[in-house]
Parts: C-alpha cells; structure tokens; sequence
C-alpha cells in the first residue's frame, strides 16, 4: 500500500462500508458544547516572516537580571552541552521507534536513569515524563495503583508542596477519583507542620507528598515526615530537586527501616536545573523513581542492560507491557511522554560535572542565596519571613504589597522574586527569592540598591 | 494450540478455570489455552489474601514479554491463599497451567452462583467457535 494521504474517493468508498454519512459522524460521541468549533489560527507565515516574528518576542523578554526560581531555576549550562545534544546522532525528541535499532539512545538513557537512582538513593528510574508537576500527578496516581493496603484514593498534599504541582495533580488526578486533603505549614519555621498530620494518623490515607526543598526553598524535616507515613501505612512520595540532592540527604535514606523498607516510595520532580535553559518554561522534563517493588505500577519507559544472542552487552525498551501500545487502557499512563532531547542534555550536563561538579553548584547556589537574603534584609521595610534552614530560595517579607514593587524592579531590568499574596494571603506582603551561582556579588549589590530606591520612592509616594 | 481441559473443571468465556477444593474453598487460574496464546509469562501478580471481589472483578495480571491480561475472578467471594510461588517463577503458569500454577483460593458468598460457569465440552465448543 503507497503511503499517501486518503483521496475523497477513499475517503467516500470507506465511509459507505461502515454506514456513516461523514467523518463528522465518527466524532458523534463528542458532546457538542465540548467541541472546540472553528479555531482561529492564523494564516501560515513563510521561514522569512516567521524568523522576524521570533527574533521579536524574544527581544520582548530582554536579559534581565532574574531572581526567581519558584520551580525553574537559571543554572550555568557548560557550552559542550547542547553543542553535544544537538548533533544529528542525539537530535530527536522521542525514544525513536524501533528502539533497539537505536543502541547509542538507549544507552543515553540508561545512564541517565542510572544517574538519577544515584541521586535520589532509589532502585529504579524511569526514562523521564513530561515536566516536574505532571510527574507529580503521575505519582499520585502510581501510589494508589501500589499501595494496597489503602482504599481511601485520598492523599495528603502539603501547602508547602509547589502550588502549580498541587494544582495539576488535582486537574489530572482529581477526575479519577482521587482527592487532595492540605496539611498547613507552620508560619514561624516555614516547613510542614507534624502537629498537622497528627489528627490524620490511623486514618486511610494512600500517600503524604513531600517536597524538599519545599516551595519556600525551607528544608522539611523529611525523616519525622517519612516515618509518621509509614507508621500510619501511607506511602511517601517526595519531590525533589535534582540539583539539591548534591547536598542533601537522598530521599532514599529518608526516616528509618519501617515495615523493612526505608525512605521515600516514589521520588519525582523537576529536571529543568540540570542543563535546560529556562526558554520561557519549557520544554522541561520530569523524573521518577521507585523501589523495585514498585517498578510494574511506574508510568513512562525503561530501558534496561542486556545481552545479545553472542552475549555481548547491549540494551533494550523492558516492561513495556505496562505501558500503553499493549495494555491500552489499562496501561500505568496515559499522558506520559518522554523528553527524550531534553534527558539527553540533562544526561552530558551531569556527566560532564560530574558528583564533585554538582555539588559545587549546588553550594555555590545556596551560598548566593544567602547573600541575597542576608543583602535584602538590610533593606529597610524588608525581612526574612521564616527561621528553617533554606537552599535556594527564600520567603521575604515586605512592608507593603509585592506587586507595585516588582514591576518597578522589573522597568529596571531586575526580575525580583515571585509574589506570593496571592497564593499565600496569610503570609502578607510575601515574595519569594532565588539567586544561584550565575549571579555574582555585584548583581546581589544592583539588586539591593535597586530595592532601596524602589522602597523608599514608595514610601515617599505614598 | 494448545488445548488440555480436564473434564473435571468448570470453565468461564475469559479463559479461567475453576476447581473444588477441600474445606470449600474454590481453586482458579487460567486455562491452558489462555497461558498459550499469551506465551512466555514474565510475570504474575496474584490478589493479596483477604481480598473481597465481586463476580466478574479484575483482580490478577498475567504479562508476557509483549502482552499483559487481566484475570477475573469467576464469583464473588474473598481470597484465602494465593500462589507466592508465581512471584519467582511464573513460568510455573506455562508449565502446569492446571497444578502448580494456579493462582488463588476463594471462599464463595453464600448463594454464589456456579452455573454460569461452563464445563468442560461447553468450554471445548465456545474455544472452537471463538476459533472460527
């Protein structure tokens, strides 16, 4: 059979076979009012009109001076990185089809999942998912599946739990039947509250998510945390930050031998930090991993090691049966994709940092973030808002709203921070700050300055 | 194909199998017709025991290496035992589909209803018209 596109003859002749009046009918099913009608795109632009139409945008966005994080985070991507990713040999979004045929990309894989078991202390990863909140989602839905002594389908998800993660998992597993119950944080410290899981203890619940560092940037006392799930059978999936996991405890090792088994069940997050431009949020990809036990109930692919028929070692797609293009419906994800060039830049960015190279990232990070709230805080009318130890990111508080004092930053190159009122009106004039090892002591001192002009031009007008 | 139906098993249209056994309790796994057309099995998940199921209930996985299927359980009951061997050897299932690799025990409710199950020669002519 030619491939080449239906004629309206076959399209009529395959029509009268199956006794439908037109391809319209076959979307029957579809109530109307959820039919997206016309859709207004717009006429098709030649490679001249379109190259103009994006150097524009971009130039929209400047270079400013950027100190927010909230989930995205500008890290230092080393040259070699995407001059490596894009070469013809790597350049593909997908897991190619025959897969096998593709040895060089699975193995790409393969040390990128062994990579992140490294970083996260789990047994097994998968070959990536399609950004840290979806992964989220996924995990959620993987807990359920896994945790067998829990009926409830009803997980416990922190405030402190990145509000954009907490809300895709409500829009994605929220319509399978699952719910969320929040566990309030403590205002003094800025971490998650044991005295608010407490009342929960003994109750059916199927997992806590926890997330370290959590959206404030505070570090959560992850071992208390892990171990009040696990005495109380739930599950733990913890949400990480690959670049902090240098420095941190790997959720793998989080609390202590419960039940045999210890850490966190599920592990997921965000991949942008580990060579992924920030590139106006996205793509990005997300991680998971779990224990062995788990491995039938994760989303996503898996490529593992074999050997050939000569012995000779070599690699492979393994378990596909839980995945889509044989269980169907059935199958542990639907929505999962892979990210598969940006795993591929995520895996030469680590390789060619290395464990030592990673850590002096992530120290560097901290490091600057502390500068900057240590700079800020002397800033009259600004002050830390919480005491737990941070990464980083930081809550600072202002003496007034946020918004005004942002915008002014921002008509002077400098992206500030997140402001967080909205999202945490209980916290008051709250924004949220990040600095990692791209900004020096003379950006942390531009910012400062800048601040307090902002400040007191504020105050005067006021 | 392969088609060995011992004569004193009842039947269901989803290629389970059910077996008498002592104290009460119903023995099921799959046929071997079923653990053929699947092939090489390289895992089993058996229902954890004190399981409740209704009649008609998903409640077991059998995967080979390029299909994975759904066991259902033939009547509503709880689960007394299941095969922990499978877990290490599910290749046990291609085996002794009908000995050593059954897949759990259930204790029937009251009034469990046995006649929809087939016997035998019933399941012999559904196999022969599903063939067709």
């Amino acid at each position: 059979m030619a491939f080449i596109p239906h004629t309206p003859d076959d399209i009529a002749r395959m029509l009268e076979v199956i006794g439908a009046r037109s391809v319209e009918d076959l979307f029957d099913e579809i109530p109307a009012e959820l039919r997206a009608g016309v859709l207004n795109v717009p006429a098709p632009l030649s490679e001249m009109e379109i190259a103009r139409l994006m150097t524009e945008r971009a130039a929209i966005d400047g270079r400013p001076l950027n100190f927010i994080g909230a989930g995205a985070y500008e890290h230092h991507i080393p040259a070699p990185v995407w001059a490596i990713a894009t070469r013809g040999e790597f350049y593909s979004a997908y897991t190619p089809y025959q897969a096998e045929a593709s040895q060089g990309t699975l193995q790409l894989i393969y040390e990128y999942q062994s990579m992140m078991c490294a970083l996260t202390g789990m047994e097994v990863s998968n070959a990536s998912l399609y950004d840290g909140a979806s992964a989220l989602a996924e995990a959620c839905l993987m807990a359920v599946r896994s945790n067998r002594g829990s009926s409830s389908r009803r997980i416990l998800m922190p405030r402190t739990v990145n509000p954009t993660y907490a809300q895709v998992a409500q829009a994605i597993a929220g319509n399978q039947d699952i719910s969320f119950v929040p566990v309030d944080f403590d205002r003094t410290a800025g971490r998650t509250l044991l005295d608010a899981l407490k009342p929960h203890g003994g109750q059916d619940f199927t997992a806590l998510v926890v997330q370290q560092p959590n959206f404030f940037g505070s570090l959560e006392e992850v071992d208390a945390l892990t171990d009040w799930a696990h005495e109380n059978k739930i599950m733990l999936i913890a949400v990480v930050n690959p670049t902090s996991l240098a420095l941190l405890k790997p959720p793998g090792e989080w609390g202590a031998v419960i039940g045999g088994a210890r850490g966190a069940d599920i592990v997921c997050g965000e991949g942008q930090a580990l060579g992924v431009p920030l590139s106006s949020g996205g793509p990005y990809f997300g991680f998971m991993a779990t224990r062995m036990h788990y491995v039938r109930q994760m989303p996503g692919r898996i490529v593992g090691g074999t050997v050939d028929m000569e012995g000779r070692p070599g690699f492979t797609l393994t378990l596909q049966a839980r995945e889509q293009h044989i269980r169907r419906s059935k199958a542990t994800s639907n929505i999962c994709t892979n990210q598969g060039l940006m795993v591929t830049a995520a895996t030469i960015y680590m390789s060619l940092l290395g464990p030592r190279g990673l850590e002096a990232v992530a120290q560097a990070s901290m490091q600057r973030t502390h500068d900057l709230v240590s700079a800020l805080s002397k800033v009259p009318g600004v002050k830390r808002a919480f005491t737990a130890p941070h990464f980083h990111e930081a809550v600072l508080l202002l003496d007034r709203p946020p918004a005004a004092i942002l915008a002014a930053l921002s008509r002077r190159g400098i992206l500030g921070g997140l402001d967080l009122s909205e999202r945490y009106p209980e916290l008051g004039h709250a924004m949220l700050v990040c600095a990692t090892e791209t900004k020096f002591d003379a950006d942390i001192d531009a910012y400062a300055s800048a601040l307090a002009d902002v400040m007191s031009a504020s105050r005067a007008a006021a | 194909m392969s088609n060995n139906i011992p004569s004193d098993l009842k039947y269901t249209k989803s290629h389970e199998w059910v077996r008498q056994a002592q104290n009460g309790a119903l023995e099921i796994g799959i046929t071997d017709h079923a653990q053929s057309a699947l092939g090489d099995l390289v895992f089993v998940e058996v229902p954890d025991v004190g399981r409740a199921l209704r009649e008609g209930e998903a409640c077991a996985v059998v995967e080979s290496v390029k299909a994975a299927s759904d066991v259902y359980s033939p009547l509503a009951g709880k689960v007394v035992a299941n095969n922990s061997a499978l877990s290490g050897k599910p290749e046990l299932l291609n085996e002794d589909p009908y000995g050593a690799g059954w897949l759990f025990r259930l204790e029937t409710s009251s009034g469990a209803n046995t006649a929809s199950l087939m016997s035998a020669s019933a399941y012999e002519s559904f196999l022969a018209e599903e063939a067709k």
